[in-house]
């Protein structure tokens, strides 16, 4: 049931209103962003399964990973086995060894309906993994732009001065499952914009970074932000770790779509329109389209 | 719009939603490995590789890359891919101590010319440590000793229709016959730090890392790091070597790039 329904009697004491939520260029972009992410992470796991371990600093010291996720035959039977620093738990189907999209176990970091392709092919991985990193990059790029000019950035997204005033509130509400209706609705919150701003200004350049200091090329260059994070198998390292916060941060949000109403929060992203319930009861009767 | 029921608007869009839903789903996962068996497909990913390539090289020009201490080498270097040919040619020379070993260079150079190992050490050399980036994302820190592949070229003297540097290896990965072998184009064949190496660690190359010979390629990834090289090459074009991608593993779908 879409969370802005309400019974047809209600509708004639309460007024919606139909506003104009998301302009077309950001529906466009948001979901060609959607599509390089899903893209980068199934080939990007697709890579990290040519050698699932994680490292810290310059070179790779295998005999103590960070962190691996490898196979190991058991009585007959091949078992995934995770290690994260001196843990090791039994992972089996989930990492380490999981089952082929033909129902055979196999030695492989993720399931293969995470991976791009869904199973061992590092060199169309990689393939993958380049184009989309260049389209989200430039698609990332255009929303800057398109931010900027229109002011979508400096008007929706900055901290204004009663966010900042506003965030331990934020918190509060959103502990509470509590969140704006009516007109508050159509602005974002306090901790939602901080999530955001963190996502755009924060993960993004770390991920791009520390994926460029992972070519042999780009080394002479990059040296010195190798350096700051430590070496290129830590900077492979902060990768992963930016990714998985990626994964986190879709999932909160899809989680949050979900919760305030994922009919019209997902109507919003693909046209554009998004109802909220107007101030006055019967005040506003305009009718919606875009 | 105050509608909540079914609208001639709404229904479409709302079946949209639905196949939005399912094909998020497995449909999606299914579809990337469809298309990934399709050339045409491949195809069109493959137009990163220029632009990594263009773009890279423009960020990047012709600085070098950084080189270790000492005391940062790593305790193993692991070696990859070929660790031990059984290739005729290559036993015979290995049981007399590469005694009889000759580095040739052929093709696009005014002067072909053979070296025998003392030859080659004999030549002006260059020591430097640099990290080994295998295409798995696992490095590993060696110091390698060997001829500057300029300075050879310089000896030889490149033909000016000459492009790219083919090295052919003595070492048969799949073991059908067919000899490993790779490619760069001028500009890293005659970066400094692309040398001919006969030395890890101030020891001669053990088999398992290249023995007698291998190059280092140092802003490439390590399927580029041909080992067991027995000939360079300059051609025009590696359009018609073994499977014409330009190097062993290109031909089985990697990017001939490398660079990251």
């Amino acid at each position: 049931m879409p969370a802005s329904s309400l019974p047809t009697q209600a509708v004639a004491d309460v007024a919606w209103r139909t506003v104009l939520r998301h302009r077309w260029p950001l529906r466009l972009l948001h979901w060609v962003n959607l599509a390089c992410m899903l893209a980068m992470v199934g080939s990007g796991l697709q890579i990290l399964n040519a050698h699932p371990s994680l490292y810290w600093g310059e070179a790779a010291n295998f005999r103590a990973p960070l962190a691996s996720a490898n196979a190991v035959t058991r009585g007959g039977e091949l078992r995934g086995v995770t290690q994260i620093g001196s843990k090791r738990f039994d992972s089996t189907g989930i990492l380490g060894a999981t089952d082929n999209p033909g129902g055979v176990r196999v030695r492989a970091v993720a399931p293969s309906w995470a991976m791009i392709p869904g199973t061992r092919n590092l060199a169309t991985g990689r393939r993958w993994h380049f184009f989309f990193a260049w389209a989200w990059v430039i698609n990332g790029g255009v929303y800057m732009l398109w931010s900027l000019a229109s002011r979508h950035l400096q008007r929706d997204l900055a901290m204004q001065r009663r966010d900042w005033r506003g965030v331990a509130k934020s918190v509060i509400d959103h502990l509470r499952f509590r969140h704006p209706v009516g007109e508050e609705a159509l602005r974002y919150n306090p901790l939602q914009k901080l999530a955001y701003l963190g996502v755009i200004f924060g993960l993004t350049p770390l991920i791009i970074l520390t994926g460029l200091s992972m070519s042999p090329q780009m080394h002479a260059v990059m040296g010195g932000f190798i350096e700051v994070v430590g070496g290129r198998q830590s900077a492979r390292t902060l990768h992963f770790v930016a990714m998985s916060l990626f994964v986190l941060f879709a999932v909160v949000h899809v989680l949050m779509v979900v919760y305030a109403g994922p009919i019209n929060e997902m109507r919003s992203m693909i046209t554009g329109r998004f109802r909220i319930r107007a101030r006055a009861a019967g005040a506003n009767e305009e009718p919606g389209d875009e | 719009m105050n509608d909540d029921g079914p609208s001639p608007v709404l229904l479409p869009r709302r079946r949209f939603l639905r196949i939005a839903a399912a094909g998020a789903g497995v449909g999606l996962l299914a579809g990337c490995d469809a298309l990934s068996r399709r050339e045409g497909f491949i195809d069109v990913l493959s137009v990163a590789e220029p632009l990594n390539r263009r773009v890279q090289r423009f960020l990047s020009g012709d600085r070098l890359v950084r080189e270790y201490p000492t005391s940062m080498i790593s305790a193993t270097f692991r070696p990859n891919g070929s660790t031990n040919p059984k290739t005729p040619e290559y036993l015979g020379l290995l049981a007399d101590g590469f005694g009889g070993y000759r580095l040739r260079l052929r093709g696009l150079v005014d002067r072909p010319m053979e070296f025998s190992l003392d030859a080659l050490r004999a030549l002006p050399s260059r020591t430097q440590v640099t990290r080994h980036d295998c295409v798995e994302g696992w490095s590993a820190i060696g110091q390698w000793t060997g001829v500057p592949l300029a300075h050879l070229l310089g000896l030889a003297g490149v033909q000016s229709k000459a492009r790219f540097a083919v090295f052919h290896c003595f070492d048969d990965i799949l073991d059908n016959g067919g000899r490993y072998y790779e490619s760069v184009d001028l500009r890293d064949a005659l970066h400094p730090q692309t040398i001919a190496a006969y030395a890890l660690n101030g020891s001669p190359l053990p088999v398992a890392n290249g023995a007698p010979l291998r190059m280092r390629v140092e802003r490439k990834l390590g399927y580029k790091q041909s080992k067991y090289v027995h000939t360079i090459e300059l051609v025009d074009s590696y359009a018609r070597i073994a499977g014409g991608n330009g190097g062993f593993w290109e031909d089985q779908g990697y990017d001939w790039y490398g660079g990251i």
